[in-house]
């Protein structure tokens, strides 16, 4: 299985990101530059957070039109696996590869905690081990998580169940209290909260590793 | 030619800067301002034959950088 991390100027999970699928997968990713012509070959692509060119104009933005994110959004046409962590999930809406946006927290705060998050559904390629409704634990970090879409598009969001979790408590403003969401093909997962920061129980929680063994499951099934 | 974006929260995004601002002016005593949203301004230069091309162009910029079109709505000034 390859994986592969995108960073970009201002990115500052990369790293984290990388020990995170290297102690859960045993597989040491690729991190390649925005600025590189082509994504290598990938089973999985991982935008991390952090953020990317200062958050100017809007967080994701800038990042969301660089030249390598034409090649993302072909591999994401093709079915790769793409995840976007935080500023991550800010970029993929900004292409438009995820419907919606996230705004400002509606408390102005940055929050930065664990939450307990509810897993909306488990037979998707990043949740195979998770249960259906299972509540984890994993922290957020963020000022931009609150999540907006028109109505139109917040219906057909749950109509397609492409809610991937949602926040246990309202937190951030979010709209029904989604922290992640998918694509309708399923292949693209965007979420605010960390699961590279909860993959050692030393830490405090685990409950991250599974999105990462639930990738690897498919491959070795 | 000068040409200058307005952006703006759509109507119906909430603007916790808004509201914040407003709290601030009511601490300061300013009981008579309400619903304050903040937007921002972006200016520019542009070459372009007739105002026409060159609102086009800014019109093509917005839309594909400059503003979000999930959340914002803009208005384009050309002198």
């Amino acid at each position: 299985m390859n994986v592969t991390i995108i960073r970009f100027p201002g990115t500052n999970c990369d790293l984290d990101t990388a020990n995170a699928v290297k102690k859960v997968l045993g597989i040491i990713p690729k991190i390649i530059s925005c600025k590189d012509d082509k994504i290598p070959k990938s089973d999985l692509i991982i935008i991390p957070g952090g953020f990317s060119y200062g958050d100017y104009l809007r967080s994701g933005a800038i990042a969301a039109r660089e030249p390598i994110m034409d090649d993302l959004e072909l591999r994401g046409n093709q079915g790769v696996y793409i995840i976007g962590i935080c500023n991550g999930f800010q970029i993929l809406t900004e292409r438009k590869l995820l419907p919606g946006s996230l705004l400002k927290n509606s408390s102005l705060k940055f929050i930065s905690k664990n939450v307990e998050l509810k897993i909306n559904r488990n037979d998707t390629f990043f949740t195979s081990k998770y249960q259906t409704d299972e509540v984890v634990n994993i922290p957020i970090a963020h000022h931009d998580g609150n999540f907006f879409a028109d109505q139109d598009t917040l219906n057909s969001i749950e109509d397609n169940n492409q809610v991937a979790l949602r926040y246990l408590n309202p937190i951030n403003g979010s709209l029904n209290n989604i922290a992640g969401l998918y694509n309708k093909n399923l292949n693209i997962l965007g979420l605010m909260p960390h699961p590279e920061r909860a993959v050692d129980i030393k830490t405090g929680t685990n409950d991250g590793s599974r999105i990462f063994e639930s990738a690897l499951n498919f491959y070795s099934t | 030619m000068r040409a200058i974006v307005y952006i703006r929260l759509k109507a119906e995004v909430l603007d916790p800067q808004g509201q914040a601002i407003e709290n601030a002016l009511k601490n300061l005593g300013e009981n008579n301002i309400n619903n304050i949203r903040q937007g921002k301004l972006i200016e520019m230069d542009i070459e372009a034959k007739n105002k026409d091309e060159a609102e086009e162009k800014i019109e093509k910029i917005t839309k594909s950088l400059l503003a979000n079109t999930v959340i914002e709505e803009y208005s384009i000034e050309i002198s």
